[in-house]
């Protein structure tokens, strides 16, 4: 992810811990995005399964991006301009799923991660006053 | 003279598409969310729409950022939901109408909009889930679906006001269609939530209550935020709340709920389920 300091000398709107998917994300990001987007087909998917070294680099990707995949580094992904809609897939290929990702990106345990999310807890339900539209 | 009845808002989660296809519908934590359906499914039973124009987001299944449109519509006889990469493909394909997918287009380049056209697209979790949430079971979906799809993914992404606009000048096409069919206007995803970064899990209940306090009364209120603000309010992938932006944009009358479901937290995403009946315009 681009530091904030970067981000504010170019004169871009820095939101904390949070990365705006811009042009420049999307062209750093190409290869690894593309390499995700392939995931979409389960012989893909098994194709790096079973060699994940040849996988990127029939795509091309960098030196940072295949560390980042090598390393499990779901932030190291996204400071090389990997996208979480593609990156996702790749997860599904991990066993990961979004809550997964979370933890590992916030630095929580897994339980913690998800006792945040239980923290914002509720439920609000109105139906109008109409009996014809009462489920 | 084509009659839209009302907007179905809904959050399209894939972790819901994986408890449709588990039965998990009645599981404690699956349950108040489902539930929110129950009067969207008796209103549906009513009014038995004909066709869904649908304002969503494409997460990376039909669209990949080598072409990225800002707006999309779909022009198909017919479209299907693939495995998007986590082996879940819903089987049933969703009708298309090329003939109001036409006219909504060529009403909309009128109006001053620029979509791609499409005549052969794939539709994510983003349309499956909502159809699925609506119309459970296996029967053939029973709505003919336009789907129009807006760029949430790369940023620049379109401002709240052209969303809205977008979604005025599809429900004045639609208004316009020579045709008697009953339309349906979805906007899916939302509401708040964040799934990369160190801010990862970020959840924005006030924001939220906002948003739903305003869908029917004032959604101009949600124009006060840009894009950004909305990132920084909802999250990196709250900002879908554009595709609700739009849906409300094309419904044109008298406008009032009929009802909302907040669930908090189903996956990493704060759900809302909305129905808002359209009253029919008087025309001049």
């Amino acid at each position: 992810m681009p530091p904030f300091s970067r981000l504010v000398a170019e004169g871009k709107r820095a939101i904390p811990g949070t990365l705006v998917f811009d042009g420049n994300a999307a062209q750093s990001g190409y290869a690894i995005n593309a390499m995700c987007y392939s995931f979409n087909d389960e012989a893909n998917r098994k194709a790096f399964a079973a060699d994940e070294e040849a996988y990127m680099e029939r795509f091309g990707l960098s030196e940072d991006q295949r560390q980042a995949v090598r390393d499990r580094d779901v932030l190291g992904m996204l400071a090389a301009g990997g996208n979480v809609y593609y990156l996702a897939k790749l997860a599904g290929i991990l066993g990961l799923n979004v809550q997964d990702l979370g933890a590992l990106q916030t630095g929580m345990s897994l339980e913690d991660f998800k006792a945040n999310l239980m923290s914002h807890s509720v439920t609000e339900t109105h139906v109008a006053d109409d009996p014809r539209r009462a489920a | 003279m084509s009659e839209i009845c009302g907007g179905i808002f809904t959050s399209h989660v894939p972790g819901i598409g994986n408890a449709i296809a588990k039965g998990l519908q009645q599981d404690p934590y699956w349950k108040p969310f489902f539930d929110g359906f129950n009067p969207v499914h008796a209103w549906l039973a009513e009014e038995k729409p004909d066709v869904a124009v649908v304002f969503y987001n494409d997460h990376g299944l039909n669209f990949f950022l080598d072409k990225m449109p800002t707006f999309a519509i779909g022009a198909a006889p017919e479209y299907r939901h693939e495995d998007e990469g986590w082996g879940i493909a819903f089987k049933r394909p969703f009708p298309g109408d090329p003939d109001l997918s036409w006219h909504i287009i060529e009403q909309v380049v009128e109006s001053e909009f620029d979509p791609v056209t499409c005549q052969s697209m794939l539709v994510d979790h983003a349309v499956a889930v909502p159809f699925e949430l609506c119309w459970p079971g296996e029967n053939a979906f029973p709505v003919k679906l336009v789907p129009i799809a807006i760029n949430t993914v790369q940023h620049p992404l379109p401002s709240p006001k052209r969303c809205h606009d977008l979604g005025k000048a599809v429900g004045r096409a639609i208004e316009s269609w020579g045709g008697s069919e009953k339309v349906v206007i979805f906007g899916t995803g939302g509401l708040s939530h964040q799934l990369e970064g160190e801010r990862a899990g970020h959840i924005n209940v006030d924001y939220d209550k906002f948003c739903l306090r305003n869908l029917a009364p004032d959604p101009e209120a949600l124009l006060q935020h840009d894009t950004l603000d909305i990132v920084e309010l909802a999250g990196s992938q709250g900002v879908e709340i554009l595709n609700w932006i739009a849906a409300r944009g094309a419904l044109r009358g008298s406008v009032h709920e009929l009802a909302s479901n907040y669930h908090v937290p189903i996956s990493n995403t704060a759900a809302a389920t909305v129905l808002l009946e359209n009253s029919a315009r008087v025309h001049a």
